[in-house]
C-alpha cells in the first residue's frame, strides 16, 4: 500500500514538474537584472584593469604603477588604515552600548534603538555637513572653546575629523549587528558560570563575550567593508593625508577618464573586501551574518581556538585585577551607573549632529554661526525659489520611488522563490543577491558608468533608477527574506484547499502576511536611493542632478545655510516616510 | 564500586543527627514590593539528605532555591552552610552546585570543557583537572562524548553533562531546579534512577525542586511541600502521603477524595463527621476539632465491599491506566469520588448505582 502511495506521489510530483515552473523561476528577473547591471559591468571593469589601453593586450602595468607610485600607494595604505580604525573604534565604542541595550526591558530598548538609528536614517551628506558645522574652525566646538578663552583646536580636515565622521556613520551599523546576538544570548549561562565559581569578570569574558563574538565579528566585517568605499567623509572632513581609494577612483574617472587605472584601483578595493569576507567565512561562516547559527560547532578550530581562550582568560584575570581596586575607589553606586552614563553619552554623540543642523537652517545670518544671531525662513525661501534645488528634489523623489518599487518587486519574488526552493543552487543565489552589498559601491558605480556610456544611459533618470536598484536590491532582499522565513506556508496550503488559486493565494494570504517585510524593503530601497551619491556622481550629469549630488557640489564649493535648510527638508522627508511605514506595517484593524 | 570521589563524600552521612546541619535556612524571606515570594522560612537539611521542594508554581520553591545559591538576594533571614553564615557571600564564592532547568551548558565549550569549567575557576592544576573530568564523565557514562559540543547531544545526554559538571567539584550542597522538566516521561523516569544513584554513590546533600509529586515521592528522603510562599508540610514521602496535615497537602500529593463537615461525637464517644453526603465515622485517634476535611485515598475505597462508612452514587466513568483501573462515582451534582478498583475485580457498568465503603481508620481528618 505504501509503495503504491509512493508511486502515486512520485507521479504527481513529476506531473507538477512538467506543468509548472519550479519556484526558483521567480528569482529569474532578479538574477537577469543583477547579471546585466552588476556582474557584467564589474567583471568588465576588472577586465579593463589588466588591458593595455591601445593594444587591448594583457598587461599588469596599471597595478605596477599603483604599487610603484608613492602617492597611490599611500592612498591605498591610508584607505586600509582608516577603514580598519573605523571598524575597530566602532566595535570598541559600540560593544558596551549594545551590551547595555541588550539588557534593557523590551520597550525601553525599542526607544533607545530609535535614538541609535538616527545617524542611520540621516543622509550621509547631511551628517557630514553637520560635522563640518560642529568641527569647523569657527564651528560649534571651537566657538564654545573660544568662549571659555581657549584657543581653537584643529578638528577638521585631519584624521580626527575623518574618524569622527566615519565612526559616527558606522556605529549604528556595528551596534545593530551585535545586538541580535546579545539579546538572544541566554543570560542564564552567565548565572550558571557564577554558580560554578566564576567571578563576574570570568563569567563575562569566558562566557558572555565569547558567545557574543559572532556578532562582534559580523559587525567588524560590515563596518570594515563599508568603510573601504567611503569618499564623502574623507573628502569633506579629511585632509590630503586622509585621501581614500574611492576619491582617487572618482578623480581618475572624472578628470582623466582613465578607465583602466580606475579599474585597477577598484580591483584593490574589491579584493580587500572579498579577502575580508573570506577570512570571516573561514572563522565564523557567512551564514551567521543573516543570524542563522553556523553549522560549525563552537566556531574556530584547534590552535586558534585554544589561543583565543588563553587570551580571554588573560583578559579575565586583568579585569579582575583592575576591576577590584577601581571598584573600591569609585564605590558600588558609581560602578553601577558607569554603563548607563556611558551609553547616554554615546547616544548623544549619535543624535546631536543631526539636531545641530536645525537651528542653522533657520538662521538669519549668511554664515554658519552657532547659535544663530536670529531666526527666520530666509534659507528655506532660497531653497524653494531655486529651480536647481527644487528640480533636484523632485528628481530624487521620483527616482527613489521608482527604485523602491522595482527593488521590492524583484527582491520579493526572489525571496519567495528561495524560501520555497530546496535546490542546491539556493545558497549560491542567496549570496548573489547579497553581493552588491559586499562589492564596494564605487566599483559598481564606475562599472555601470562605463556600461551606460556605451548604451546611452548616462544623464538619464532610467540610468539612475537601474543603478540605485542594484544597490538597493540586497537590502530589500534581506528585509523580505527575514519575514518570509517566518511565514507559515501551511496557511497558503489552507487557502488552496479552500479554493483559492495561486494568484489569489498570493494576493489575499501571502502578501498581507509578509507586508511588514515588504514595507521595510520599500523603505530601505527608497532611502538607499534618496541618499545615494556614488552612482549619481557619474550618472547624473549637468542640470539633471539629484539632491545628494547637488548638496555634494555645493559642499565642495562653499558651505552655506541653504545646505542646512536642505538638510532639514531631507530629514523631514525621511522622518515622514518612517512614520508612514510604521503606520502601514501595522495590521489593518 | 565507589569511586574515590564518592568515598570522600560518604563520611558526613554517618556523622549523625547531632552534628550541625549541612544547610540551615533561618527566617529567610523575600519580598518584591508588596508581593511576598517567600514568608520567613526555617529549614534544616542534614548532610547527605535528598530533600525535595515540592509545590505548584508561585509557591516560593524556586525563590528559596535561588536565594540558597545566591542568585537572588534575600529580604531577610540567614543562610548557613556547615554553620558558616553565607547569606551575603557572592554567588561565585559559595560552595554550591546548581543544576539548571534547561541545563545551561556553555554552547561554545566541549563536554569536557564544560565539566572542567568549575575546576578551572578553582585553579585546579591541568593534570588533576583532566583526571577529575574523566572520572565525572565516567560516572555519568559519557566518557566517549568528551570532545562533543552540547548541541550535538540528546536531551538526556545534556542532562548528564549538567549533572557531571555539578558533581565534579563536590560542592557542599547541590541544588537542582526541575532538572528533568524538559525530558519526556520515559527518559525522566530513567534519569530519576540516575540521580538517585549519583546521590547514593557520592553521598551529596541534594535539594531538588519539582512540581511533580510522583517524582518527589519516588526520589526524596524528605519532602518539603510548599504553598503560598511558605512551607505547608515537611516530612518523609510516606508521612506526607499517609498523614497529610492540610487539605492542600492531601490534594497535591496523590489522588484524594475529600469530604468537608462538622465533627460530632455519637453516644459511645466515637467521633463522627457530618457532611452533605452523610455522617462518617472517624478513626478513634482523631484529634479534637470542631470541623475539618476528611481525606480518603482511592485505594482505601471499596465498591460493594466492607467498611464502616458508605456513600452511594452512579458510576460515570472508568479509567484504565494499565497497572490499575479507577472508577469515578458521582455523588450527585458536581461531586465525584475516585475509587481504585481492586485487582481481579470486573469494573461496574456505566450508570450502575454502587455503594462505596471504607473503614473508619482509613480516613484522615485534616484542617
Amino acid at each position: 500500500m505504501s509503495a503504491a502511495a509512493l508511486n502515486h506521489d512520485g507521479a504527481f510530483a513529476a506531473a507538477r514538474r512538467r506543468l509548472r515552473f519550479g519556484p526558483l523561476w521567480l528569482a529569474a528577473p532578479g538574477l537577469a537584472f543583477l547579471a546585466i547591471f552588476f556582474l557584467f559591468p564589474v567583471l568588465r571593469l576588472l577586465g579593463l584593469s589588466v588591458q593595455d589601453l591601445e593594444t587591448s593586450a594583457w598587461t599588469g602595468d596599471h597595478y605596477a604603477r599603483i604599487v610603484a607610485t608613492d602617492v597611490y600607494f599611500r592612498v591605498l595604505m591610508s584607505t586600509f588604515r582608516i577603514a580598519g580604525l573605523t571598524a575597530l573604534l566602532s566595535l570598541l565604542f559600540g560593544y558596551p552600548l549594545a551590551y547595555w541595550l541588550a539588557q534593557l526591558p523590551e520597550r525601553q530598548r525599542g526607544l533607545a534603538i530609535l535614538a541609535v538609528m538616527v545617524p542611520f536614517w540621516t543622509s550621509y551628506l547631511v551628517k557630514t555637513f553637520a560635522w563640518m558645522v560642529i568641527l569647523g574652525r569657527t564651528g560649534v566646538i571651537n566657538q564654545i572653546l573660544s568662549g571659555t578663552g581657549m584657543s581653537p583646536l584643529p578638528l577638521l580636515h585631519n584624521e580626527f575629523g575623518v574618524m569622527a565622521g566615519m565612526v559616527h556613520a558606522m556605529l549604528p551599523l556595528a551596534v545593530l549587528t551585535m545586538l541580535p546576538v546579545m539579546t538572544t544570548l541566554d543570560r542564564r549561562l552567565v548565572q550558571a558560570a557564577e554558580t560554578l565559581g566564576a567571578p563576574p569578570a570570568n563569567a563575562f569574558w569566558l562566557v558572555y563575550f565569547q558567545l557574543s563574538l559572532p556578532g562582534v565579528a559580523a559587525a567588524g566585517l560590515l563596518t570594515f567593508i563599508s568603510s573601504l568605499g567611503f569618499f564623502i567623509v574623507p573628502a569633506l572632513l579629511g585632509g590630503p593625508q586622509q585621501t581614500m581609494l574611492a576619491q582617487l577612483i572618482i578623480s581618475q574617472i572624472q578628470e582623466m577618464l582613465n578607465w583602466a587605472f580606475a579599474g585597477a584601483l577598484a580591483t584593490f578595493m574589491l579584493v580587500a573586501a572579498l579577502v575580508t569576507c573570506w577570512v570571516y567565512d573561514r572563522l565564523f561562516g557567512l551564514s551567521s551574518l543573516s543570524g542563522e547559527t553556523s553549522g560549525r560547532a563552537g566556531g574556530g578550530q584547534g590552535h586558534l581556538r585554544s589561543a583565543g581562550m588563553t587570551i580571554l582568560s588573560a583578559l579575565a584575570k586583568a579585569s579582575t585585577a583592575l576591576g577590584g581596586p577601581v571598584g573600591r575607589l569609585l564605590g558600588p553606586k558609581v560602578m553601577d551607573r558607569l554603563l548607563p552614563v556611558y551609553s547616554a553619552a554615546v547616544i548623544v554623540f549619535l543624535v546631536a549632529p543631526a539636531l545641530v543642523v536645525v537651528p542653522i537652517a533657520f538662521t538669519t545670518s549668511p554664515f554658519l554661526d552657532f547659535p544663530p544671531p536670529g531666526y527666520g525662513l530666509e534659507w528655506f525661501r532660497v531653497y524653494f525659489n531655486s529651480d536647481l534645488w527644487v528640480s533636484a528634489t523632485i528628481r530624487s523623489f521620483a527616482v527613489a520611488f521608482a527604485t523602491a518599487i522595482l527593488a521590492t518587486l524583484v527582491a520579493g519574488l526572489a525571496a519567495l522563490a528561495l524560501a520555497r526552493s530546496s535546490s542546491r543552487w539556493r545558497g549560491a543565489i542567496f549570496a548573489f543577491f547579497l553581493a552588491p552589498m559586499i562589492v564596494p559601491r564605487i566599483v559598481i558605480a564606475v562599472g555601470l558608468f562605463y556600461l551606460f556610456a556605451q548604451i546611452g544611459l548616462v544623464a538619464t533618470d532610467l540610468g539612475l533608477i537601474i543603478g540605485h536598484t542594484v544597490l538597493a536590491l540586497p537590502f530589500a532582499f534581506v528585509a523580505i527574506s527575514a519575514v518570509v522565513k517566518g511565514h507559515d506556508w501551511r496557511l497558503d496550503q489552507a487557502a488552496a484547499t479552500l479554493g483559492a488559486n495561486r494568484v489569489k493565494t498570493l494576493m489575499l494570504v501571502t502578501v498581507p502576511l509578509i507586508r511588514g517585510g515588504l514595507v521595510a524593503a520599500f523603505l530601505f530601497a527608497f532611502i538607499t536611493s534618496f541618499d545615494e551619491l556614488t552612482v549619481a556622481i557619474f550618472v547624473s550629469g549637468g542640470v539633471k542632478t539629484t539632491l545628494p549630488k547637488q548638496m555634494w557640489d555645493d559642499m565642495i564649493l562653499q558651505l552655506n545655510p541653504t545646505l542646512a535648510a536642505v538638510s532639514v527638508v531631507v530629514f523631514a522627508i525621511v522622518m515622514a516616510l518612517l512614520l508612514m511605514a510604521e503606520w502601514l506595517r501595522r495590521p489593518a484593524r | 564500586m565507589l569511586s574515590p570521589l564518592a568515598q570522600a563524600r560518604t563520611a558526613p552521612v554517618q556523622a549523625g543527627a547531632a552534628a550541625t546541619p549541612k544547610l540551615l535556612v533561618d527566617g529567610l524571606t523575600k519580598r518584591y514590593g508588596a508581593i511576598t515570594a517567600l514568608e520567613p522560612t526555617r529549614l534544616e537539611v542534614p548532610a547527605g539528605e535528598f530533600l525535595t521542594l515540592l509545590g505548584p508554581s508561585g509557591s516560593g520553591k524556586t525563590t528559596l532555591l535561588q536565594m540558597i545559591c545566591g542568585l537572588v538576594e534575600p529580604s531577610g533571614g540567614r543562610i548557613l552552610i556547615d554553620g558558616q553564615d553565607e547569606t551575603r557571600t557572592p554567588v561565585h564564592k559559595r560552595d554550591i552546585g546548581l543544576v539548571f532547568q534547561h541545563y545551561a551548558l556553555f554552547p561554545h565549550l566541549t563536554v569536557a570543557e564544560n565539566i572542567g569549567f568549575p575546576l578551572r575557576m578553582r585553579g585546579v592544576a591541568p593534570a588533576d583537572l583532566a583526571r577529575r573530568v574523566k572520572e565525572a564523565l565516567e560516572m555519568v557514562h559519557l566518557g566517549h562524548l568528551a570532545g562533543r559540543f552540547p548541541k550535538e547531544l540528546s536531551g538526556g545526554q545534556q542532562q548528564r553533562v549538567a549533572l557531571a559538571r555539578c558533581f565534579v567539584y563536590q560542592p557542599s550542597v547541590i541544588l537542582m531546579d526541575e532538572p528533568l522538566g524538559a525530558l519526556d516521561k520515559k527518559l525522566r523516569e530513567h534519569m530519576q534512577y540516575e540521580i538517585k544513584r549519583l546521590h547514593r554513590e557520592t553521598g551529596a546533600t541534594i535539594i531538588y525542586v519539582t512540581h511533580d509529586q510522583e517524582e518527589a515521592l519516588a526520589m526524596s528522603d524528605r519532602i518539603c511541600l510548599m504553598n503560598h510562599a511558605r512551607i505547608e508540610q515537611l516530612g518523609t514521602p510516606h508521612d506526607i502521603y499517609a498523614r497529610p496535615k492540610t487539605a492542600f497537602a492531601a490534594d497535591f500529593i496523590g489522588v484524594s477524595n475529600i469530604f468537608r463537615g462538622q465533627v460530632r461525637r455519637d453516644g459511645s464517644g466515637t467521633p463522627m463527621l457530618v457532611t452533605g453526603n452523610g455522617s462518617f465515622r472517624l478513626s478513634a485517634d482523631t484529634p479534637d476539632r470542631p470541623d475539618g476535611t476528611l481525606v480518603v485515598r482511592p485505594e482505601q475505597l471499596d465498591i460493594d465491599g466492607d467498611g464502616d462508612n458508605e456513600v452511594r452514587g452512579e458510576v460515570v466513568d472508568t479509567v484504565y491506566a494499565g497497572s490499575e483501573t479507577r472508577v469515578l462515582v458521582s455523588l450527585g451534582g458536581e461531586e465525584t469520588i475516585t475509587v481504585r478498583l481492586r485487582r481481579g475485580t470486573a469494573p461496574p457498568r456505566l450508570g450502575e448505582v454502587v455503594a462505596v465503603r471504607w473503614r473508619a481508620d482509613a480516613g484522615v481528618l485534616v484542617s
